[in-house]
């Protein structure tokens, strides 16, 4: 037994005992599978809600990813167009180059050519960063909701109209209420940004002729914006926003610390640690992490904003 | 991992067309949203058809992507066979609660 020998370098970072590959690749790849059945199970559950929500018509419709998702910068703030899913294919488009990028860095890696990683990761980084932030201006348009989404009742009304403690949802001496359809895009009610239905077929009338009202050029005097929380949401179903917030937010934390694992890949390549090491394994790891990002996101475009 | 003899440019050749391909799929994915509501007219087919045949399709477009993703980009293809099942695998179980679920929603809330 004595003349067996345990080769302490073989078992470091960098060397390929098992299955060719490194342990660290390998645990990145546990670590993936195990975040893609976190992913799976929220997408599934997705799923499960809006196929119930569909197939009873009694239940709110589901929501309409085409007049959800229609804001673009620009488009929206310049020209007051309203295009659906622009935006989104804009940020798919942009995480699909990151990975391209992110992809090179890898190749460049196995070069060994320091410049080019630092570059490639550097570009990553850019990417990954405008990801977020049109992630956050999607975030903010869908919290804020569309024009004449809900309806704006006075305070003064509420008492006549029997809603009752609602006082803290007042904003700018106006309570919202947000129209809600069924599949059969009949109006069941109007919900408080609190969760509670209004479906009092009496109150449901007189709130609907307030919000009918119109002005001498036809609009609207009495609509507001509606907009999500996780509560309540103009789009549809509660479980829409909750899970619409839930997913791509863990998606876009998943992207966070993508961008910070690059920011120290950056860091360390233009430092020439990974020179010094003799490999750039690290490139590779955070690649992994960083594909998956992308792979998770493709599932999430689909499911979210295309069908 | 070893550079190939041409100094990795067949490899960057290689992740330049997956790369044409992912864009390709996902332009092809836009114009079939951004068109769906003309197919009853120009395929003579009811709306409900259209819905069906959309859904499959970007759920077969989806598939494809991801293969090239994990395949290409995540290397998935060039590793050892053994570590590719070990890998893909476990998604049995994915499977399962795909079909277990969805099929249990549509019959929730049901008399």
């Amino acid at each position: 037994m004595a003349d067996v020998t345990v080769d302490k370098k073989a078992l470091q970072e960098g060397e390929r005992p098992i299955f060719n590959a490194s342990f660290g690749k390998l645990m990145m790849w546990f670590f993936l599978v195990s975040d893609a059945f976190t992913f799976s199970a929220l997408l599934i559950a997705y799923g499960a809600l809006r196929v119930r929500s569909v197939t009873d018509s009694a239940l709110q419709a589901w929501a309409n990813p085409e007049a959800v998702f229609t804001h673009t910068p620009i488009l929206y703030e310049i020209f007051h167009i309203e295009a659906p899913l622009v935006f989104v294919g804009l940020m798919t488009f942009i995480l699909i180059i990151s990975s391209v990028t992110m992809v090179l860095a890898v190749e460049a890696g196995h070069r060994k050519s320091k410049k080019e990683v630092s570059k490639w990761v550097f570009l990553t980084i850019i990417g990954g960063t405008t990801f977020l932030l049109c992630q956050a201006y999607e975030w903010y348009h869908f919290i804020h909701g569309h024009e004449h989404s809900a309806v704006a009742i006075p305070e003064g009304q509420l008492a006549s109209l029997g809603i009752e403690g609602k006082e803290d949802l007042i904003d700018h001496h106006v309570l919202p209420a947000l129209y809600m359809y069924n599949s059969e895009e009949e109006l069941i009610g109007f919900r408080l940004k609190d969760g509670t239905l209004i479906k009092d077929t009496e109150q449901m009338a007189k709130i609907e002729a307030f919000g009918a009202e119109k002005d001498a050029e036809g609009h609207y005097v009495n609509r507001t914006h509606g907009g999500a929380n996780l509560k309540a949401n103009e789009y549809g179903p509660q479980a829409f926003g909750d899970l619409f917030f839930f997913v791509t937010g863990f998606h876009g934390t998943h992207v966070f610390s993508g961008v910070v694992l690059l920011v120290i890949l950056y860091i360390g390549s233009v430092r020439g640690t990974y020179e010094k090491r003799g490999h750039y394994e690290m490139v590779e790891k955070i690649g992994l992490y960083w594909h998956f990002v992308d792979l998770v996101w493709v599932f999430v475009f689909t499911f979210f904003y295309l069908v | 991992m070893a550079v190939t003899a041409d100094g990795g440019s067949s490899a960057r050749k290689a992740i330049w067309r997956t790369f044409w391909i992912l864009a390709g799929l996902t332009t092809l994915e836009f114009v079939i949203a951004g068109t769906k509501g003309f197919y009853p007219d120009w395929f003579g087919i009811t709306m409900a058809t259209v819905r069906t045949g959309v859904l499959y399709t970007f759920i077969i477009l989806t598939i494809a992507k991801a293969f090239f993703i994990v395949a290409e980009f995540m290397h998935l293809k060039h590793e050892v066979k053994r570590l590719v099942w070990i890998i893909l695998i476990p998604f049995i179980f994915i499977g399962w609660l795909l079909i277990g679920l969805i099929l249990e929603g549509g019959f929730w809330g049901g008399a």
